[in-house]
């Protein structure tokens, strides 16, 4: 491939750089409107009334609404494609404000005012009457308290539950010599921390809603706006210009349903919702907390004969995307390594925590971090290898999901495993660092993991893309996925250049999408989009191909089949014998007196494949313990993603995602206060993002292997390169120390409870306590 | 965004004192940057603001004839970092300041505005109190000088009534000449981040450099306000430099502190820090006096 592989810049690095890339807020029209909304300041209860009289008087305010107001419609917000089989549906339950209150910070009313101070000093006067009811923060305690159910559609407040068997597992622990390992597992709500906080303008024209919003999902948002107002779908129209990432979060309606139906109630005059930080900390979507029960019963050669997970997963006041995180962790489970009998339950359970939703790599995290520190627990008990644990039992080539079908077509893993312990020296230095005194200790750690390739067959993946030739021989891209900072945008004109045989510069990518006008795609989410809409790209740029071909076949007098296009050229096929010039294929086509015919191509491409990548992370630590800092000597993240369609975006990715991980496992939790169930930490401030100088020098590598199913030979990058870090964070300060620590992240208070426990830290005086 | 109901800009203390005892409601503003979060945040609706920011008189380090050093309260915590004076006689000050928010922080952020906000986390306070300075403070009626010592009142609560304005930290010769010190400021990251513990420590040595003369010591958020450790003090004074003078030192000032629990530390956490990081900046000053010790 000539382009494919390559690391040519990204097609809006420039615009990005100059500030010429228009976000959301960019686009806000003169006049606008300012909305804000009150969140509740109970997590439980209900909303018996309110008086609105003092904030009528603050001047600007042109509308008020509250949870009495708003259409009798519950609706959902999972950036799911829609199903038509109704069992399959996302679960409808939340309205555009709810007067039954389900977690703290709940939207409970809106104002409306001339200009943003008027809207805020209004929400703050706004006086509200609660009843209340006891705040139910932890699962378990959630199924006990089923008096007034979250949801009464719900009535043991669990969301859904789900399990399978793989094989006979009691029969299969009664095998003689085996030895069992048990552990339970702790993972926290975290954040996105997209740097462009929720937000969206919205107005009426044409007959039409047009909401302008940071969405990665604009297809899917246009039709929850519509189940959310109850209109046509058709009569809702979204535009997604640039944005500031997204993670996860933003494949969710956020402020777009409130805001469509804000902008009716005053006559379609622009309205816009603009989320501050602190309520796209309390008000969005967070990642699961979910409690992990392992067992693992192993032979003495370090086969794997039975293994079991219990999942209970954390899913907050609202469904959200729900169960499918749990479901995705627990298939996780079998499939990493997939031998020996495999018994797996998953319960997502409502409580009265911020509703969790989707976030890069979709439960995986979760099941990794258990996972992964549960085969380094099984090495610590048996003495076996943790290297030979894994390679032993791990995923191989062929491998067949049973209950999915995914199956494993291309595999990296082993090299992927070998090329980290080698830049590491992994195995060397873990026997080294056993057994260390001191105050300041080192050790190594390492972790796997598989990912899927974007959602099929779980729902429906289906891509549309359409291309139009300019008279100069450029063409337009319009694509229904969306650029959301990954770089999907300049992979795709990557993509379209190879296969049409254009060199980059005539490809010219529309980056934003507007649903009236860009073909139907899905969305950005679950690393799908250089492989589904790769696909679908691949499809319509070969289409575009031989329209081109046809039609400079006409007039060169040639069959087309003996034509070829290379670098803006129309060849002899298998030559380099330059016939005629796209350009001039796309001058005539427009401009034939006789035979006019202006080239595009639009194709859909319905997935029905899905394929697995990997990838491993080695890290070595330094532990002070009287301190209780964790200090990352070095890391690296080696993956398996298929053909690297641009080496340097790809290594940013991992870069990126190697961040997350390591927030994941050192810094980032959300701290609630139990009483009330605010979140205590609900800023940048005191939720502790990594700043650069908290950032390791991140290591990446890849191992390429060629997918035979995806478009290129790629295969998912987006969310994988977060998921093994934690884990292998964990497993190093376990080598260091020898503390098994079963709850992420390592943050210095769980360091210090750790380490007195382990006598490692004196336990203090009561008189100084 | 921004809910304040008057900005006065004065163009001279003279002025802005005048305004104050007009307006003693109105707040100071210096940099801003505890200021405007807190209106930002509703907690100070309608407030009016006396924007004293621009007086450059309440700007500058020198060194003044007497040996003492004197900042002006405006001086920006970049500033301070990057002063000569500084940097030859009070490089644990500079040191300290640097720790502070990011660089955006520290250009708008003053050192005046740190102490007079209170508060036991802000990270010049410590180094202040270990080198005894002096504030002076104005007024209307005319100016006071009040040891740092006794400043702190209360959390968040200062002595400076509604109509008086600092205008000066003085260090006197007495307290830096010789003197050595170091900073930790421990927090859970490394930038944009308030202290979950600060300590400052500083040494003049024997002239053999094997005897502490004198140790000062003072933390941050080890109780309600920015405290020195008269015990761990007293003990150090005219010890040999040993380690085990060190662990008794780290001893020391646990008779001196108390800490609090909160959701962003436990108050055993803390004592764990205040214990290590005691021992920690003791021996990097000692270091830094040029005295030798193993541990």
């Amino acid at each position: 491939m000539r382009i494919v592989g390559s690391s040519p810049n990204r097609v809006d690095a420039f615009d990005k750089v100059t500030g010429k890339a228009k976000y959301t807020p960019d686009l806000v029209p003169p006049h606008t409107l300012e909305a804000k909304v009150l969140h509740s300041t109970i997590a439980n209860g209900w909303v018996k009334a309110f008086d609105l009289s003092e904030a009528w008087k603050v001047e600007g305010v042109v509308e008020i609404v509250t949870c009495f107001d708003v259409p009798d419609i519950q609706f959902p917000t999972a950036g799911h494609p829609w199903s038509t089989v109704p069992a399959k549906q996302d679960i409808c339950d939340r309205k555009l404000l709810n007067t039954r209150v389900r977690c703290y910070a709940d939207d409970i009313a809106a104002v409306i005012a001339e200009t943003e101070l008027a809207a805020i000093e209004a929400v703050r006067k706004i006086k509200v009457v609660y009843e209340e009811l006891p705040v139910i923060l932890d699962v378990k305690e959630s199924l006990k308290n089923t008096a007034v159910p979250i949801h009464e559609e719900r009535p043991d407040n669990i969301v859904n539950k789900t399990s399978y068997e793989i094989g006979d597992f009691n029969e299969a622990i009664k095998e003689a010599g085996l030895t069992k390992v048990s552990g339970t597992y702790e993972t926290p709500v975290v954040s996105h921390c997209h740097i462009e906080p929720a937000n969206s303008f919205a107005y009426e024209e044409a007959g039409k809603i047009v909401v302008v919003s940071a969405t990665q999902i604009p297809h899917l948002v246009r039709r929850m706006v519509g189940q959310a107002l109850g209109v046509e779908w058709g009569t809702i129209r979204i535009i997604k210009p640039y944005i500031g990432g997204g993670f996860g979060n933003r494949q969710d309606a956020l402020t777009e349903p409130l805001n469509a139906y804000l902008t009716t109630r005053v006559g379609g005059r622009p309205v816009r919702l603009a989320y501050t930080r602190e309520e796209t900390f309390e008000a969005t979507r967070t990642r699961h907390a979910m409690t992990l029960d392992l067992t693992t019963y192993v032979r003495k050669d370090g086969s794997f004969a039975a293994r079991e997970v219990v999942i209970y997963s954390n899913q907050g006041g609202y469904a959200s995307h729900g169960h499918a995180l749990a479901a995705n962790a627990g298939n996780a489970f079998r499939m990493m390594y997939p031998v020996g009998a495999i018994k797996g339950e998953a319960v997502t359970v409502y409580t009265n925590m911020p509703t969790a939703g989707a976030m890069r790599a979709y439960g995986i995290p979760q099941i990794a971090f258990a996972l992964e520190s549960h085969i380094d627990d099984i090495s610590s008990e048996t003495g076996l290898d943790p290297l030979l644990l894994r390679t032993k039992n791990m995923m191989r080539l062929g491998y067949v999901d049973g209950p999915t079908t995914i199956t494993c077509h291309s595999t990296g893993l082993a090299e992927c495993i070998t090329k980290g312990e080698a830049y590491l020296d992994y195995s060397k230095k873990r026997l080294a660092y056993a057994n260390q005194s001191g105050p300041i200790r080192r050790g190594v750690g390492m972790a796997i993991f598989c990912y899927k390739t974007g959602v099929y067959p779980i729902s429906l993946e289906t891509s549309a893309v359409r291309m139009i030739l300019n008279q100069d021989g450029s063409m337009q891209v319009q694509v229904g996925a969306t650029e959301i900072g990954q770089g999907a945008d300049t992979a795709w004109v990557m993509m379209t250049a190879e296969t049409v045989g254009v060199t980059l510069d005539k490809v010219h990518l529309v980056s934003s999408q507007d649903t009236d006008v860009t073909p139907y795609d899905t969305g950005a989410y679950g690393s799908r989009q250089t492989y589904v809409t790769g696909m679908a790209v691949r499809k319509t740029a070969e289409s575009m191909k031989r329209k081109i071909l046809e039609y400079a076949a006409l007039m060169i007098n040639k069959d087309p089949i003996d034509l070829d296009i290379v670098d803006n050229n129309v060849v002899r096929k298998n030559t380099e014998i330059v016939l005629t010039t796209v350009k001039e294929v796309a001058m005539e086509s427009c401009y034939s007196l006789t035979n006019s015919n202006h080239i595009a191509a639009e194709e859909t491409h319905h997935c029905s494949d899905n394929t697995y990548a990997f990838g491993v992370c080695f890290t070595e630590v330094e532990v002070d313990i009287p301190l209780c800092e964790i200090k990352i000597l070095d890391i690296i993240n080696v993956h398996d993603s298929g053909r690297i369609i641009n080496q340097t975006m790809a290594r940013g990715q991992v870069h990126g995602g190697m961040s997350m991980g390591l927030g994941y496992g050192l810094y980032e939790y959300h701290k609630f206060d139990p009483k009330t169930g605010r979140m205590l930490n609900g800023n940048l401030l005191d939720y502790k993002l990594m700043t650069p100088l908290d950032t390791p020098t991140l290591n990446a590598d890849f191992v390429e292997t060629n997918d035979p199913t995806g478009p290129y030979g790629n295969k998912s990058l987006g969310e994988p390169p977060t998921i093994p870090v934690a884990p292998a964070i964990r497993n190093a300060v376990l080598n260091a120390t020898g503390v098994a620590i079963n709850a992420t992240p390592l943050h210095p208070e769980r360091l210090y409870d750790s380490f007195v426990e382990a006598s490692l830290i004196k336990q203090r005086r009561s008189e100084h306590v | 965004m921004y809910n304040f109901k008057t900005l006065y800009e004065p163009a001279s203390v003279a002025e802005a004192l005048t305004l104050k005892a007009a307006h003693p409601e109105a707040l100071f503003l210096a940099g801003g940057s505890d200021i405007l979060i807190k209106i930002r945040e509703g907690r100070l609706d309608g407030v009016d603001l006396i924007n004293i920011y621009m007086l450059d008189e309440l700007r500058g380090i020198c060194l003044e004839d007497d040996g003492s050093i004197l900042i002006r309260p405006l001086t920006s915590f970049t500033d301070v970092a990057m002063h000569p004076v500084i940097k030859a006689h009070l490089p644990v000050l500079g040191e300290a300041v640097n720790t502070i928010g990011g660089p955006q922080v520290r250009n708008i952020g003053t050192i005046g505005g740190n102490i007079c906000n209170g508060v036991p986390s802000a990270d010049s306070a410590t180094t202040l109190k270990t080198y005894d300075a002096v504030l002076e403070i104005v007024s209307a009626e005319g100016t006071r000088t009040l040891p740092y010592a006794d400043f702190n009142t209360g959390f968040g609560k200062v002595d400076l009534s509604p109509t008086e304005l600092l205008a000066g930290i003085r260090i006197p010769k007495a307290s830096w000449e010789g003197f050595f010190g170091h900073y930790i400021k421990y927090s859970m990251r490394k930038a944009m981040d308030i202290a979950t513990l600060g300590c400052s420590v500083n040494v003049k040595l024997s002239e053999d450099k094997t005897m502490i003369q004198q140790l000062r010591i003072a933390f941050g958020v080890a109780a309600p306000i920015p405290i020195r450790s008269p015990k761990a003090e007293e003990l150090a004074k005219g010890k040999k430099i040993t380690k085990a003078l060190i662990d008794q030192i780290g001893e020391a000032v646990l008779e001196d502190v108390n800490p609090r629990s909160s959701w962003r530390a436990s108050k055993e956490f803390r004592l764990q820090l205040i214990e290590e990081l005691a021992k920690r900046a003791s021996v990097e000053a000692i270091k830094k006096a040029g005295g030798t010790i193993d541990v």
